[in-house]
């Protein structure tokens, strides 16, 4: 079970893996997360968004940037290694229907799960904008991707070493000037951009969908760890979301309680680097 | 003053060897000292993880056994949620015939090991005990849980578990959802019959409350593995990782993967919060969350586990419960310096076992009654740094029979803490509901069940705190029992 059959390394910090998991990519629709663990007795679970999934092959494909312990140690594994623990799907889907036109922002790493919600929203009939964005081109992922199932795709860096030299929410603005505005905005990214996403579209009236990856520990329900606020009310990102109004979420609260453990991540994640060296060092002599 | 495990063993040899083999009239077996539970030293325990409760030497437990006065109306066993026989299993250990006495309390119980530790004994099977009524106090009862776990435990130390008969394959299949104390305790039922049953759990591992909630100190996660074992060997199959509603729908188990029934035990599982203005800063927790990095996730052992848990100072523990106390005195052992539980009644009204108070406060937490919240304070950077509480005074009962807390006007203080745990109970998880809509559930979520557990679907059974609300392992456990009678009379 949960066997890596594929790995794919995106840009420096960026990989995509393959795992084998016939249940989660029978059920599995866009919008939709996974919970993973590394190992059963000490390690941490952590969500990651599905970026595709092939019932078929019964397989389903999570990219994923190496930022904490969990997600080093992850890039460590090879094709042919297990996970010994997955669960899912997990999450409310993406509601999917003729909207008319769709903006799908996309920032650094969501773009990866916004591209099987801009192909559901493409084949639902709607057309479909694309815009993502990265700090500079070897960051850029799955922009050829993007391109075959959108109807325009916009690229935008930080540094203009491809596409437009600007934020994604220059293009945004002025898809929202123009007549007709989009019907409807989907963003995913860091929380920072999906904050000026959802301030961007909000004096134009555009509804916009966020998608929140906050800390989990059961992804479930039962622990309340995800929290966020939503309209003045404590929503649970695990059962009620991940997607919520753009325009109703708190993202300050959130970025704040994404950095409750900022100071034992650093520890670990320093920690993590030095055991890895170590066991590459002895896989090497 | 705290007592030995040492010193409580050889008071019981003296008593012992003046009671021993002696005919006892009621008033000389009332006349017996009830046995202290021996428990870690408080100084030492508040640093380690290991279990506080150390268990009963044979001579406490022979001594104890002669408090008991062998009613004939047996009071005890009505206030037992599952009708053990108590009085034959405590004549059994007065005579030292202890495989005797295992037997008879698994004729009704599966788990003696768990609940002899977990069960609230105070206000079920001790407090219709005649010893206690004499005494007027039900904490002078006989020591039954006590005496339950001693035997249970001579069972695992003696390597004597038994693995219970499976009748030979029916060839029909039944899913259990969830593997807490009422799934466990239907999977095993069922399997007795012969049906294959898989028990599906959401997490990495199987055990639901008593591996994710109750901290190691107050039960052992050993115990409960071995359970698990046991439930293994009567070919019971375990899912984890696998979410029913997500990975896979109630319906079909049913429709398309060939379960003749399916039991749900989901548990409470969503917590609930107070409601109050900065319940999202960073330093806020429900009980579940912090419970479950430090018992299930290992958080504690800070070297080893990956998942982090949060560095705390002054908590405050906000809950009158079992679970407020796990997580306070959690807090405790992970080095906090000052832990308050606040509760917005007295501590006549707190549902906590009294053993775990009496343990909470040799550890060192204050309590602070007939307080609650009304406001958690942030510094500028969203973190909890201090929180207004209010005081109360008791008014009239309200519908619960407890009297109401009214709220004394003009009673703000502010009072400094980086830590806020809420443990105010939980609410039923939507998950099931929400993706089986045939299933009828009442206005708080629970699913509505008949007599024999059965739900609004025709082979769909529930039991458990899904259905009961927030309540006890034993009372989960019994309604496991009674769903999987009905189930095994359907098939």
């Amino acid at each position: 079970m949960n066997r890596i059959i594929l790995k794919k390394q995106l840009s420096d910090d960026v990989f995509m893996m393959k795992i084998a998991a016939p249940h989660i990519a029978e059920e599995r629709k866009p919008g939709q997360f996974v919970i993973l663990q590394l190992d059963t007795d000490f390690g941490e679970r952590i969500p990651l968004t599905i970026a595709d999934a092939d019932p078929k092959e019964g397989s389903v494909t999570i990219i994923f940037q190496t930022v904490g312990n969990t997600t080093h140690r992850l890039s460590s594994l090879n094709e042919g290694d297990k996970i010994q623990n997955l669960l899912g799907p997990l999450g409310q889907p993406t509601q999917i229907k003729n909207f008319g036109s769709v903006v799908c922002v996309g920032g650094g790493i969501g773009v990866a799960p916004l591209h099987p919600i801009a192909k559901a929203l493409k084949q639902a009939g709607n057309h479909v904008t694309v815009i993502i964005g990265a700090r500079n081109k070897d960051l850029l992922i799955l922009e050829e991707e993007m391109k075959a199932i959108s109807d325009e795709l916009i690229i935008c860096t930080d540094d203009g070493s491809k596409g437009r030299k600007d934020l994604v929410t220059a293009p945004l603005k002025e898809l929202c000037e123009k007549n007709p505005k989009p019907d409807l905005a989907v963003a995913i990214g860091p929380p920072i951009m999906m904050k000026f996403v959802a301030l961007t579209t909000k004096p134009y009236g555009v509804h916009t969908v966020v998608s929140l990856n906050t800390i989990m520990v059961d992804g479930t329900g039962m622990c309340g760890g995800c929290r966020v606020t939503v309209d003045g009310k404590t929503k649970f990102v695990c059962v009620d979301g991940p997607e919520f109004d753009g325009h109703l979420v708190d993202f300050d609260n959130m970025m704040l309680r994404l950095g409750s453990y900022k100071i034992k991540e650093e520890e670990d994640h320093h920690k993590c680097h030095l055991d890895l060296q170590i066991e590459q060092l002895q896989k090497n002599s | 003053m705290h007592i030995s495990a040492e010193e409580l063993k050889k008071n019981a040899q003296l008593i012992l060897s003046e009671i021993k083999d002696k005919t006892l009239s009621n008033k000389e077996r009332t006349a017996i000292p009830l046995q202290e539970m021996p428990a870690q030293d408080p100084k030492v325990r508040i640093n380690n993880m290991e279990e506080v409760a150390e268990g009963y030497s044979v001579e406490q437990a022979l001594v104890e056994s002669h408090r008991c006065l062998q009613c004939a109306s047996a009071p005890c066993i009505e206030g037992c949620p599952v009708q053990i026989n108590i009085p034959g299993f405590i004549k059994a250990i007065e005579e030292e015939n202890f495989e005797k006495s295992i037997g008879i309390i698994k004729e009704a119980s599966l788990l003696p090991s768990i609940c002899g530790r977990v069960c609230p004994q105070e206000s079920q099977c001790q407090e219709k005990c005649t010893v206690g009524k004499i005494f007027k106090d039900p904490n002078k009862s006989v020591s039954i849980g006590r005496l339950e776990r001693f035997v249970a435990d001579w069972e695992a130390s003696e390597a004597k578990r038994s693995i219970p008969e499976v009748k030979p394959s029916t060839g029909k299949k039944v899913a259990v959802i969830g593997s807490g104390p009422a799934g466990i305790t239907a999977a095993a039922d069922i399997a007795k019959e012969g049906h294959e049953v898989v028990v599906f759990e959401a997490f990495h591992k199987p055990g639901g409350v008593m591996i994710y909630g109750i901290p190691e100190f107050r039960l052992p996660k050993k115990i409960v593995e071995d359970e698990i074992e046991t439930l293994k060997k009567m070919n019971v199959t375990i899912k984890q990782n696998f979410l029913i509603g997500r990975s896979r729908t109630l319906k079909d188990l049913l429709e398309k993967d060939g379960f003749s029934a399916v039991f749900i035990g989901t548990g409470a599982g969503l917590p609930k919060f107070m409601g109050i203005e900065g319940e999202n800063l960073v330093g806020v927790f429900s009980a579940n969350e912090y419970l479950t990095r430090s018992n299930l996730m290992k958080a504690y052992k800070k070297d080893a586990s990956a998942t982090p848990i949060y560095p705390s100072k002054k908590v405050m523990v906000f809950g009158g419960g079992n679970v407020a106390m796990d997580a306070a005195r959690t807090a405790v052992r992970l080095g906090a310096e000052e832990v308050s539980i606040v509760y917005r009644r007295t501590e006549a009204e707190m549902p906590a076992r009294v053993e775990e108070v009496a343990h909470a406060k040799e550890e060192g937490i204050k309590f602070k009654l007939l307080e609650n919240a009304s406001k958690i304070i942030g510094d500028d950077k969203g973190r909890v740094k201090a929180v207004e509480l209010v005081s109360f005074e008791l008014g009239e009962p309200d519908s619960s029979g407890r009297r109401r807390p009214v709220l004394i006007k003009d009673s703000e203080q502010v009072v400094e803490a980086d830590t806020v745990i809420v443990a105010i109970g939980n609410e039923s998880n939507p998950l099931i509901k929400q993706t089986t809509q045939e299933l009828e559930v009442n206005k708080y979520g629970n699913i509505i069940v008949d007599e024999n557990c059965k739900t609004s679907m025709d082979r769909v059974y529930a039991g458990g705190d899904i259905v009961l609300g927030a309540a006890t392992v034993i009372l989960a456990m019994g309604e496991g029992r009674k769903a999987a009678a009905a189930i095994n009379k359907l098939l």
